[in-house]
């Protein structure tokens, strides 16, 4: 089948018309990572990402010591020699930042990968062989995406050994479900087109197909599903930490937030205690959420705020 | 057929401002409709004619601009028409049947209460009076009126189709657009349609603008008709004569395409899936097979219609033959 | 009906699943942390008690499946033990008396998100690319990234502890006895000012985005493009045709997000000190009170189950094509 457009032909045949000038300040689409590397929302949250996964490897370098040490006078506001003032017990909370920050994104976006992973291998294995199949995990993904999160968090985590290896499963298991919904209707939908029918006409294996033929097509979807669930892995983590079910020993954005709560920072007048922690993971999430919406606006032009910049010929 | 005017088209041209290209979708289209009269447009799929009809109903939003030309619509300048006086216009003088007739009734609004807004808004009448005009209109297209109370869903495509046109005829507009009004209905229930559409027309006595890529259908209706192609016309004449002796290749190729409703059997040419490649340009037309190679593509050039004979316009083109003899 | 009846049938099962989890939990677990709390707890309680737990903690001898049948039995006569934390009161007690807390802020903060936030997504999508369009969301996801429970620590802070303009904690003034009073009611009034408007800056922006895009959606319509080609009024457009389809997906959305509204519920209530369930977690986690923690587990679950099961019914009256096929 030829599709003809020909009045684009008609727009190329006048250049000199002004109207038909390509708008100032738009480029052509080419491909995911272009598109995405040329958005503006995209580049400010790989900045903050970038920033942070650098603080969190120097840690060690940029404060070196373990930074639950005792080190100074208690609960001092921000001062030269304490960028970020000291805690209740009087340890830097710079340093409890800083290695925090290891902490709660090794784990968030350990959470976000396992979880997307898990959810990938339902969705399109759902998808993929559909009927009974899809049929039993359809409800399996939805009774757990039923079953309230943070109290079957509390639940898991109370019953299981304390520790990070516990906060990363027990998050795995609340978080796959959400991916696994997302991903499945769009391997479903995949599935159902021609390209996917024909290879499965020609008789091409069953993983074959999975691999090249539906996965390739679903690579912005899993994209932000890992984000999104790396945001859940980050923030779930500190709400588990902040009710004392993760490790307290564990420096994370978490358990200092846990600690500023139980000493008493906010009645206390001693706002840095809790700001810096918050603040993390407010500023990784959001960067997250930026990148996940640019990769959204690239894939779904029709999201774009347009703007209005045109004046009638 | 009286010959006033009620909508006149001149030098309308709009544009798509696209993400990084412009495509002109009407490019300098000038015809106009007289009272009464049944006008046809043809084209191809995407040669600019629901661009057109949007124009006139002044539908087009962002990505389309409205870059030049006039409208008029009994002397009123519909160009200019803004907010308040635009909405009161739209309906009240110019109803028009979409081309997605299926998709164009909300789904989760009873038909009663999508005719009922009609003449609330429009007539200001109470939600009683209302609904016995909309009962009204529907044994006017042969729907029994207990389908007020139906759902979208719950009517078939020819009766949800029907609804859209007693719904257009609600304010007994002047001028009807139909945009393809049966492309998706099968023949016996589309003709059915076009047949109660002519009965209605003669009825009422309304204009219409009508559309379609369907040569012989719009023969069948129309009085007079114009061609498109790349949005631009290229012929425009009385409906059988132009049926009779197409004046452009073109027009003849269109034709060719459909088979006519009535008369004996003819083997099909017309659009060819098999552009010819020589030229290598993409967006070219699809009727290249039977236009000599020197005329790779005339898409992109396509120039103003003249008249040659009272009431019959032709754009230049070399294989245009006066006679009517492009074969 | 069938859809409704489906549907039951999918709740039943996931509140089987979470009672089954719930069962097997204590049982199969490393560690054994409920040998911990008998320890603890043990010498404080009478022996027809502590034979209570043992069962509900498959301590006693029994084989599994007379185990799982007098579990499920328990469960759903209410019997879920006593709590450890608020000795000797049973676990069923202590959730009734503070559940409707949970509900109240939680409620709260839902409706107020729900209403404010779809109607800022209608009125953004309608004007694409105005204030409202491209101010609200950026500002809205940055707030949204805010842990529930920091932003409520916060909001504490500054209005609480440094202006003094809200209370800072418990649900009503220390003193009051509950009565149907202006008084008592302007202090439950101003006691839940600062809890539910944490949960609702923290989820509004969802919302807000989420309705913003299926409008967008939906305003490609070709019923959007007839119901402007009949002249309507813009409201009529806006409300009647465009936002009653775009709703649809919210609805199925809002049933979802009674979650992740109930968490954040709960670790608001941590924070101030409101005496909802969330806050009873708190203290039953401290106190290594494993009844509680599961009665409150379920107990919410079957609340979240049951206000899906209400969105659906609310679902077929707003969709006639679920109604009827
Ligand atoms: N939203 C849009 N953005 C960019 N270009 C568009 C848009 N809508 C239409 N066009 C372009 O305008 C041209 C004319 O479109 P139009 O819908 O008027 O065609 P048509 O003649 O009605 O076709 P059909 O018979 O398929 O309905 C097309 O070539 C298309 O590429
Ligand atoms: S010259 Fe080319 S573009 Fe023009 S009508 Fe013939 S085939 Fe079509
Ligand atoms: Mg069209």
């Amino acid at each position: 089948m030829s599709v003809t457009t020909p009045s684009e032909t008609v727009a190329l045949a006048t250049p000199d018309d002004p109207a038909t000038a390509p708008a100032s300040g738009r480029r052509p689409r080419r491909g995911l990572i272009r598109g995405i590397l040329g958005n503006r929302k995209a580049a400010f949250g790989a900045a903050v990402l970038l920033l942070f996964g650098v603080v969190a490897l120097a840690a060690p370098l940029l404060a070196p010591g373990n930074p639950s040490l005792i080190t100074a006078i208690a609960s001092q506001p921000p001062s030269l020699e304490h960028l970020f003032g000291t805690t209740a017990k009087g340890q830097d909370i710079l340093a409890l930042t800083m290695h925090g920050a290891r902490t709660s994104l090794l784990v968030g976006f350990v959470v976000g990968a396992a979880a997307t992973l898990v959810g990938l291998l339902v969705g399109v294995a759902s998808a993929y062989f559909g009927w009974v199949i899809d049929d039993l995990l359809s409800l399996v993904t939805n009774v757990f995406l039923l079953i309230p999160g943070l109290p079957l968090l509390v639940i898991l985590a109370a019953f299981l050994p304390p520790g990070i290896g516990t906060v990363v499963v027990v998050l795995i298991i609340t978080g796959w479900a959400g991916s696994a919904r997302v991903l499945r209707s769009q391997a479903l939908s995949i599935r159902s087109k021609d390209f996917v029918a024909a290879a499965v006409v020609t008789g091409e294996h069953p993983l074959r197909i999975m691999f090249r033929e539906i996965l390739p097509n679903m690579a912005s979807i899993v994209m932000s599903t890992f984000l999104a669930c790396v945001i859940f892995g980050i923030g779930a983590q500190a709400g588990l930490e902040f009710l004392g079910l993760g490790d307290a020993s564990v420096v994370s954005w978490g358990t200092n937030l846990y600690w500023a709560s139980n000493d008493g920072a906010l009645f206390t007048g001693a706002w840095w205690a809790f700001v810096p922690s918050g603040l993390c993971i407010a500023l990784v999430a959001f960067a997250l959420a930026m990148v996940n919406y640019a990769v959204d606006e690239v894939t779904n032009p029709r999201l774009r705020t347009t703007k209005k910049g045109r004046t009638r010929a | 057929m009286s010959t006033t005017p009620i909508l006149e088209v001149t030098n309308l041209r709009v544009e798509y401002h696209g993400a990084n290209r412009q495509v002109v979708a009407v490019n300098d289209v000038s015809f106009s409709i007289g009272e009464g009269e049944i006008f046809g447009l043809a084209g191809e799929s995407g040669c600019g004619k629901s661009t057109v009809a949007n124009a006139i109903m002044r539908l087009l939003k962002d990505p389309a601009e409205i870059t030049g030309g006039q409208i008029r619509f009994k002397g009123r300048d519909l160009l200019a028409l803004r907010g308040e006086e635009l909405r009161r216009f739209r309906w009240k003088e110019i109803a028009m049947i979409f081309q997605s007739a299926m998709n164009s009734l909300n789904p989760v609004m009873t038909i009663g209460s999508q005719m009922v807004d009609i003449f609330t808004t429009h007539e200001g009448l109470s939600v009683k009076q209302a609904r016995s005009r909309s009962a009204e209109l529907l044994r006017l297209v042969s729907i029994d009126p207990v389908r007020l109370d139906s759902y979208p869903h719950q009517l078939s495509g020819g009766m949800r189709q029907r609804a859209v046109i007693a719904m257009a005829l609600a304010l007994e507009p002047s001028l009807l657009i139909m945009d393809e009004p049966t492309t998706a209905l099968d023949v016996v229930v589309q003709q059915e349609i076009m047949a109660q559409i002519s009965d209605l027309q003669r009825q009422l006595g309304f204009s219409v603008l009508f559309i379609t890529h369907d040569m012989s259908l719009m023969v069948e209706l129309s009085h007079r008709m114009a061609v498109m192609h790349s949005g631009r016309l290229v012929e425009m004449a009385d409906a059988e004569l132009m049926f009779d002796s197409p004046l452009h290749p073109y027009t003849l190729s269109l034709m060719n395409a459909f088979p006519p409703l009535t008369g004996p059997r003819v083997r099909l040419t017309g659009l060819s899936d098999s552009v010819r490649a020589a030229d290598g340009s993409a967006g070219s037309c699809s009727f290249h097979v039977s236009c000599p190679p020197d005329l790779a593509n005339c898409s992109g050039n396509i120039p103003d219609l003249r008249e040659v004979a009272p009431g019959r316009f032709v754009a230049e083109h070399p294989r245009t033959s006066i006679e009517g003899t492009a074969a | 009906m069938r859809f409704i009846v489906r549907r039951l049938a999918f709740y039943l099962l996931a509140f089987w699943v979470s009672i089954t989890l719930n069962f097997l939990l204590p049982r199969f677990m490393p560690g054994d942390p409920v040998t911990r709390m008998f320890a603890q707890a043990a010498n404080k309680m009478q022996p027809h008690q502590i034979e209570q737990l043992r069962q509900l903690f498959g301590l006693d001898e029994r084989p599994i499946w007379q185990q799982y049948l007098s579990y499920v039995q328990n469960i759903f006569t209410g019997q879920m033990g006593v709590s450890i934390s608020r000795f000797p009161t049973p676990v069923s007690e202590v959730i009734g008396s503070q559940i409707g807390w949970t509900l109240l802020l939680g409620g709260t903060a839902l409706v107020i998100a729900v209403v404010i936030g779809n109607l800022l997504g209608i009125l953004a999508a309608w004007r694409r690319g105005g204030v409202l369009d491209s101010v609200f969301p950026p500002i809205l996801v940055f707030v949204g990234s805010f842990p529930y429970f920091w932003l409520a620590m916060a909001a504490l802070y500054l209005f609480g502890v440094v202006l003094g303009w809200f209370p800072i904690r418990h649900a009503f003034d220390a003193g009051m006895t509950p009565e149907l009073s202006w008084t008592f009611l302007s202090s439950i009034a101003t006691h839940l000012f600062l809890p539910a408007l944490t949960i609702v800056l923290v989820s509004i922006g969802g919302w807000m985005l989420g309705m913003r895009n299926t409008m967008i959606a939906t305003t490609a319509e070709d019923y959007i493009l007839m119901a402007e080609a009949k002249g309507l009024t813009n409201n009529r457009i806006m409300f009647r045709y465009a936002a009653r389809n775009a709703m649809l997906p919210s609805v199925t959305a809002f049933g979802m997000s009674f979650g992740f509204i109930v968490g954040g519920a709960l670790l608001t209530e941590v924070v101030f000190a409101y005496p909802g369930v969330g806050y009873q977690l708190l203290a039953a986690v401290q106190g290594l009170d494993y009844p509680l923690m599961q009665g409150i587990f379920l107990t919410i679950t079957a609340a979240v189950l049951v206000a899906n099961f209400l969105v659906d019914i609310v679902y077929v009256r707003l969709d006639p094509r679920v109604r009827v096929s």
